[in-house]
């Protein structure tokens, strides 16, 4: 089975979750008062769910789509899970790891601390190796987003780690 | 009309918004010129500074310049490294990149500003007569015939996705439905879909969505395929000059393919991308012997048909926005979002509450048009540079600023975890060729189509709406129409490939 069958598959499970909560478990903590509405607030889910699972199961089945048929798809650049393997997937792993570690650390860390060193590793995974060059780019260009950030755009930003402030 | 655009003028023709005409021009070129960053992802990560700007007017003409420097960026990249930026600027590279390797790249780059400066203007001055006279019809509209409305718009989306992506494109536009309704319902404060999780509490935040729709695929598939971010844009720009010949030549294609594009870009779900298709065959079918051979070889209305179309285009698809607060691309969707963080609703009252943001906007974009001619023209030799930067440099400072920009909008980050989970399924999404646009139009419009929908299901007591109100019935079956018939084409021409007789 094709990923997008998969998908589709996947999304019917959803909706059937989604579903569940709309008919069955929503309208439980309703006050008597808005059950007179012609309109409670799980009506509209219920239309979604309905309408998801017909047109998931529209997808699972319908034909298989051809892909040279839309002329935008055709040019060159295009994701295509046919290349899966000529891709360079772990980078692209490692950075998403990256982008998780700095949602973690950029409170305990403070701003500056956690941004150059995202910088400086996905510089490094990426393949440069020059620390001579790659520390001082990425240290200037954390502290001048921060600069301006915090003093011309005002929003708050915590420089530096938790325990200094 | 002349009122308003004096309106207009005062409001747009101040210092500072100036600079931000100019600001966002230069941004949406520079940044657009980088493959793979697409003029969504680029207004998506500049929508944190639009917003702390404050001012409606201001934030929509920075964001309106940065749209149009992002389409001008996607067409120099297509030009100089055959690497559209954009689906909207494909087309452009079919004969730009032919001119360029002939040692022509000054010269197209020259074509594609005027075409795009033209086709940007014609589309602001239809745009200026079409908006106020529809915005006075969709004033007569009641929430019943908006809900229909939304209904007709996202299935246009749906419809024009492609041969085979019809069900794809409404299974996503469906799933952005479901995801508006997450957080605190529209009619009674009671929270839905949370699962008890705080955060979910006030529903996903669109710019976390934007961002991890298109910015994050992007920037992941960058890294994913060197190959994409080739620079071998090294040489020499010269000699921009066109002649007199050649700007006679063009002159009835840009004025055919800036009206042409300009409607196609009104249609939802259509837009630039189908604009300039479209332009580029209509103008090589229209072409005579020689002049025909030429497209693909480096034809010059092959390159000045494309360029028109798009940018007229991208003003068409203002029209919808403005007028009936229905954006029909994904690019206007994101513009949607940024003017309700800044408690404007666009709609048909947008010109009767708030007409200087209206004009302000058009006006911006006649100043925007004129900036990219002026300012980029001379500056492109100079600008194209920024092809030249070094992925390993330069992806990490995609990423950081995606993450920036759906941080500081919210200070939490569990918004950036939230915003790395669903980059990683928009992925998996697109490598299974699922638009995501729709997906954002949804997630856009499902709050305002279900507030409508609880209306006019109040004032009826019930879907009597529906039957009662025969425009609202219209506008559904419409709908239906417009869903059910692709497929059905499609079924037809599979059975009439597969050798099956076409019924009688």
């Amino acid at each position: 089975m094709a990923l997008d069958r998969w998908i589709a598959l996947a999304f019917i499970t959803l909706c059937c979750v989604y579903g569940y909560a709309a008919f069955f478990t929503m309208d439980d903590s309703l006050p008597p008062i808005l059950r007179r509405n012609p309109i409670w607030p799980s009506t509209f889910p219920k239309m979604l769910a309905v309408a998801g699972i017909i047109v998931g199961l529209m997808v699972l089945f319908g034909p298989k789509t051809r892909k040279a048929d839309n002329p935008a798809k055709a040019a060159d650049g295009t994701m295509d899970i046919t290349k899966l393997r000529e891709y360079q997937i772990v980078p692209a792993l490692a950075l998403v790891v990256l982008m998780l570690a700095y949602a973690m650390t950029l409170r305990p860390l403070g701003f500056l601390g956690s941004t150059t060193l995202f910088l400086m590793l996905g510089a490094m995974i990426l393949g440069e190796r020059k620390l001579y060059v790659l520390i001082p780019i990425a240290g200037l260009a954390a502290w001048s987003i921060w600069y301006l950030v915090q003093e011309v755009l005002g929003i708050f930003l915590r420089p530096w780690p938790a325990f200094m402030a | 009309m002349i009122e308003g655009l004096l309106l207009g003028l005062a409001a747009a023709v101040t210092p500072f918004n100036l600079m931000m005409v100019v600001m966002g021009c230069v941004i949406g070129t520079l940044i657009g010129m980088l493959p793979g960053l697409g003029p969504m992802s680029i207004i998506a990560i500049m929508i944190p500074i639009a917003i702390s700007i404050g001012d409606p007017a201001s934030a929509l003409i920075l964001l309106s310049g940065v749209y149009y420097g992002a389409i001008f960026g996607g067409s120099t990249s297509s030009i100089l490294l055959n690497a559209p930026g954009v689906a909207g600027t494909v087309a452009t590279s079919f004969d730009g990149y032919p001119m360029a390797r002939k040692g022509m790249a000054g010269k197209a780059l020259t074509i594609a500003a005027i075409a795009s400066f033209a086709g940007g203007t014609i589309g602001t001055i239809l745009l200026m007569i079409f908006a106020p006279a529809l915005s006075s019809v969709a004033l007569l509209f009641h929430s019943a015939e908006y809900f229909a409305l939304m209904v007709v718009g996202l299935s246009a989306i749906a419809a024009f996705a492609g041969t085979g992506q019809v069900g794809k494109a409404l299974m996503m536009t469906i799933l952005g439905l479901m995801m508006g309704t997450v957080g605190e319902g529209a009619l009674s404060n009671m929270p839905r879909f949370t699962f008890g999780i705080m955060e979910l509490q006030s529903g996903f935040s669109f710019i976390t969505l934007a961002m991890a729709m298109f910015a994050l695929p992007e920037a992941l598939f960058l890294v994913m395929n060197p190959a994409r971010a080739a620079t071998d844009a090294g040489g020499k720009i010269t000699n921009l000059r066109i002649s007199r010949d050649e700007a006679r030549t063009i002159a009835p294609v840009i004025g055919r393919q800036s009206i042409q594009g300009f409607f196609i870009g009104v249609l939802p779900g259509a837009g630039a991308t189908i604009a300039s298709f479209l332009g580029y065959a209509v103008e090589r079918n229209l072409a005579k012997g020689k002049e025909q051979e030429e497209f693909g070889h480096g034809s010059i209305k092959g390159l000045a048909a494309p360029e028109s179309a798009n940018n007229a285009a991208c003003s068409g698809s203002f029209v919808p926005l403005l007028t009936l607060g229905i954006p029909g691309s994904g690019t206007t969707a994101i513009l949607l979002g940024a003017l309700l963080a800044l408690s404007v609703t666009p709609g048909p009252r947008l010109m009767i509450d708030e007409p200087d943001v209206f004009w302000a906007v058009i006006i911006s974009m006649y100043i925007g048009n004129l900036v990219l001619l002026m300012l980029n023209l001379p500056l492109i030799p100079y600008i194209a540079k920024i092809l030249t930067i070094p992925r390993q440099y330069l992806i990490p400072f995609i990423l950081f600023f995606t993450l920036m920009g759906s941080y500081i909008g919210q200070n939490n980050p569990t918004e950036l975890l939230i915003l790395v989970g669903f980059g990683v399924i928009a992925t998996i999404l697109r490598f299974a060729d699922y638009p995501l646009a729709p997906l954002l139009i949804g997630f856009i419009l499902g709050t305002m189509m279900e507030d409508n929908f609880a209306r006019a299901m109040q004032l009826y007591r019930g879907f009597d709406f529906i039957i009662e109100r025969p425009m609202t019935l219209a506008l559904l079956v419409l709908a239906a129409i417009l869903v059910v018939l692709p497929s059905y084409r499609a079924r037809r021409a599979r059975l009439r490939a597969a050798g099956v007789a076409d019924g009688d």
